[in-house]
């Protein structure tokens, strides 16, 4: 058996997606030499590819908002040196209410974001329309959330890898990882990479490596149309969404629109359970794309060039899990961030990074703990 | 000899023969500018059976629709952009 | 509603064979295709009784096949106006092939058309008569374009064949075995006399301003440019493969792979024609005629048409050997060449990506309506990638056929044929 070590590194990241490449870059600002082992020959192929990559602040919790809102804030600051094709675009969010009861719940989230300072502002039905006029007739009003904003994950993360490897940083692909320890990783061609320490952040594939965790993929569908520009302004969601993304067991579509750079509307979303096969299904993406057609009939017309699906890592309470791995002290987890993973990426990776260097965080950090109570199975 | 018809491009008229696709009227027409790439280069049919997408055009208020696969209709109005 | 037997994708030859001899087993047939009437590619706007449906086959005009039904055995079609899933027991694979298109610059000009493509809209009414055309690529097709468009009155300037002088003469040796092809071949050559047929000869660039201007050539040590108003290039034919790989269908050499009874990998899923291999409209027709039977189980009149299907068979692997593409057109490219033509997606950028999936997610090369099918094929012979595997829609479909459910559909309403 061979056992040849390899140079050692700093720190090692397992995965080149959003949260592993937010992370490498974060480590190796902060001086680490870091070696990043992605599986594929590319960066951002798996959960980040798949994604919608819509820049959220949210109200679902206070842990949440706090994690979201501080990532938003660092999203702002890198769209400034984003390059063109990470395609960040700040179009803003309109959480959609259908009828009365839908609206007082957007009047409760406004309360939430206003007194957190987030500009929000609420729409009534005739506002909704002159905003959005591909949006149906009927519709009771909206939030608008004017900083949120949405970009294209992979080239984000590709971004993300190259500044990385600039600081000081390497990038191995076609090394998919096998086994981690205190002192490193083992990969698939039997070769040892000492590190100082390891950064899990493969999203839904984590148990593989860490049997441990409480995550478990959440599959979805997405679809993309052709161009048109203009159709919506927007990224929109309805309110039923934040009821579907909290479900532990039922699958559900929720209305779910972004506006792309090129003018293509990108369609989503839809969650399912206990699915390993990545294969679209013509159920579930017929029920999402009826869900859409209800919120905008002109959608109907479309034409539809291509449809996808991907793994949302999930956990029980919907929170990530970010810092050491429990009874490790030198193997770290990034992971499991459900729908949330593009938004919160940089927020993760900047709170690993204050935990492993000793540094105070911005936010609290206990929410995100893996060793917290929900869930780590022996 | 073929029926005419008469379509509307870019918003004039023009008779054509019934039977033709919408992007051979458009070549007919002169109309070498089908739409324009992500790029903004202009652009026309290539394949001419309907896969390479190169030909869409705007009919009847409909955007992105394969010209060389639908044939020409009295009244139809087509817009190149 | 009424029963579907045997479904046949695709009305040209393969399929009208096909769909006559399934019929004539008995089975009830109905077909499919997004033409306005049949022929597919090679029998365009020929109204002739090779194109003319047998009595009581059912066929859906102008209707694409969009994805899998909502339950076994049957299939999601759309057309103009609507959605509608099909049902039925045996499926027959006929969707033909389509052109290859290899990127050089400027081959994004207006008036540069696949040789089929330029063919395909002559035939549809397009006034060729006086305007000077270049023909170039590879294959037996240019000189049937070439013969075709001078017929109807175009200035055909020369044939530019990529192919060897030596490969073309052993193809041409080859059809001695195939008196009917001599013919078509003699007649051919009667029809193009004065008109330069080049080998080893390519375009290696298209110019103009906004539209194409002239064509620029090389043979060997020799580049000249040719001025005229349209070009039509190609070079070959390449399998429609893309609803049998959704359909789990095993391919080989890109093409569907079929058994002697042209049944495929999937249980009840048959395929015929140029989809299986391209052969030529001869071999499409046994091929299509030997499905149509096997789907029925009328396995004698099937096998009774192997001996003329090998026959047939040999001529395609002569086809293949002697028009292979050769090396020099990969060099083609320059860095500013655009290869993705949906998403202008340039040579330069796709030089620095690993696969074929690294290139779609980032540089877009692949995201575009077309669904890879040119760039696909492009920079498998650039790069040698090979593309991602297919998902519905198989083409660009309105979101309200995907949307289609149980409780909205509507039957098909097939047309049955005076």
């Amino acid at each position: 058996m061979d056992t040849r070590e390899s140079s050692s590194f700093d720190a090692v990241v397992v995965g080149a997606g959003i949260v592993g490449a937010a992370c490498a870059n974060e480590l190796a600002e902060a001086g680490l030499r870091v070696a990043i082992c992605e599986q594929n020959g590319y960066v951002g192929g798996g959960a980040t590819a798949a994604g919608m990559g819509h820049l959220a602040v949210m109200d679902d919790s206070d842990a949440q908002f706090a994690l979201t809102s501080y990532s938003q804030s660092l999203w702002r600051e890198l769209a400034r040196e984003l390059p063109v094709e990470a395609e960040y675009l700040a179009c803003g969010a309109l959480w959609v209410a259908a009828d009365e009861e839908e609206l007082s719940e957007v009047e409760r989230k406004l309360r939430f974001y206003r007194n957190r300072n987030i500009p929000a502002q609420i729409l009534d039905s005739k506002q909704l329309a002159e905003a959005e006029p591909n949006l149906r007739a009927g519709l009771a009003g909206g939030l608008l959330l004017t900083a949120d904003s949405v970009c294209y994950p992979p080239c984000a993360a590709g971004y993300l890898i190259k500044r990385a490897i600039a600081t000081s940083g390497s990038i191995l692909f076609g090394k998919k990882v096998t086994d981690v320890s205190e002192s490193g990783v083992r990969l698939e061609d039997n070769t040892f990479l000492a590190a100082g320490l390891t950064v899990i952040a493969t999203g839904a594939a984590a148990v593989r490596l860490v049997p441990e965790i409480d995550v478990h993929p959440r599959k979805g569908h997405l679809a993309i149309t052709d161009r048109y520009p203009g159709f919506v302004r927007h990224q929109l969601i309805e309110l039923g969404y934040l009821k579907n993304a909290h479900s532990t067991t039922a699958d559900s579509v929720a209305f779910n629109v972004q506006p792309r750079v090129t003018g293509q509307i990108l369609i989503g979303s839809s969650r399912q359970f206990g699915v390993e096969d990545a294969a679209a299904e013509g159920p579930m993406l017929s029920n999402m794309l009826a869900r859409a057609i209800e919120y905008m009939p002109a959608i109907a017309d479309l034409s539809t060039i291509r449809v996808w699906t991907g793994f949302r890592a999930a956990t029980p309470d919907n929170l990530p899990l970010i810092g050491a791995r429990p009874g490790y002290r030198r193997i770290y987890l990034a992971t499991g961030h459900e729908g949330l993973g593009i938004s919160t990426s940089l927020a993760t990776a900047r709170l690993l990074a204050d935990e492993i260097l000793g540094r105070a965080s911005t936010i609290p950090r206990s929410p995100y703990e893996p060793s917290r109570s929900f869930a780590v199975h022996a | 000899m073929p029926e005419n018809v008469t379509i509307e491009v870019n918003g004039s008229q023009l008779p054509v023969a019934a039977g033709m696709s919408v992007a051979t009227a458009l070549f007919q027409a002169g109309e070498f500018r089908f739409r324009v790439s992500a790029t903004g280069q202009p652009r026309a049919a290539l394949c001419g059976m309907g896969i390479c997408f190169e030909c869409r055009v705007t009919i009847d208020g409909q955007a992105n629709c394969r010209s060389c696969q639908i044939l020409v209709r009295d009244g139809m109005v087509i817009c190149t952009s | 509603m009424n029963e579907v037997d045997v479904l046949v994708i695709g009305a040209g030859p393969a399929g009208m064979a096909a769909a006559t001899s399934a019929q004539e087993s008995g089975a009830r047939v109905a077909m499919v295709d997004d033409n306005w009437s049949a022929g597919g590619q090679i029998w365009r706007g020929i109204h002739d009784s090779c194109t003319r449906i047998p009595a009581g086959v059912r066929t859906l005009w102008g209707t694409q096949v969009v994805a899998r039904g909502t339950s076994e055995h049957t299939l999601l079609l759309e057309d103009s106006k609507q959605a509608v899933e099909v049902a039925f027991d045996k499926l027959i694979l006929a969707t033909g092939a389509r052109e290859l298109y290899l990127p050089f610059p400027g081959w994004t000009l207006p008036g540069v058309m696949g040789a089929g493509g330029l063919q395909a809209l002559v035939k549809s009414g397009l006034g060729i008569h006086g305007k000077s055309v270049v023909i170039a690529g590879s294959g037996p097709l240019l000189l049937a374009v070439a013969a075709y468009l001078r017929k109807a009155g175009a200035r055909i300037k020369l044939i530019a064949e990529q192919a060897t002088t030596k490969a073309v003469s052993s193809f041409a040796f080859h059809m001695v075995r195939y008196p009917q092809k001599m013919r078509q071949a003699a007649a051919l050559k009667l029809s193009l006399h004065g008109v330069p047929y080049l080998r080893s000869c390519w375009v290696e660039a298209t110019e103009g301003e906004g539209r194409l201007r002239s064509v620029r050539l090389r043979q060997g040590r020799k580049s000249w440019t040719e001025d005229c108003d349209y070009a039509g290039i190609g070079y070959g034919l390449y399998p429609n493969s893309e609803l049998a790989c959704l359909l789990g269908c095993r391919l080989r050499a890109n093409a569907i792979e079929v058994n002697e009874w042209q049944r495929t990998s999937v249980d009840g899923v048959f395929a015929a024609g140029e989809c299986t291999g391209i052969g030529g409209v001869d071999l499409s027709l046994l091929e299509g005629a030997i499905a149509g039977y096997a789907a029925c189980g009328d396995t004698g009149r099937a096998s009774r048409l192997f001996g003329k299907r090998s026959h047939a068979k040999r001529f395609a692997g002569a086809l293949g050997r002697a028009f292979r593409l050769r090396e020099e057109l990969r060099t083609l490219p320059r860095p500013e060449t655009i290869i993705c033509r949906c998403e202008d997606v340039l040579y330069e950028k796709l030089q620095q990506m690993s696969s074929f999936r690294a290139a779609k997610l980032h540089t877009r090369c692949g995201m575009g309506p077309c669904q890879a099918r040119i760039c696909g094929v492009a920079t498998a012979f650039l790069f040698g990638w090979r593309t991602d595997s297919v998902r519905p829609p198989i083409l660009p479909a309105r979101a309200a056929s995907l949307a289609i459910r149980k409780e909205f559909q509507r039957e098909a309403d097939l047309k049955v044929l005076p």
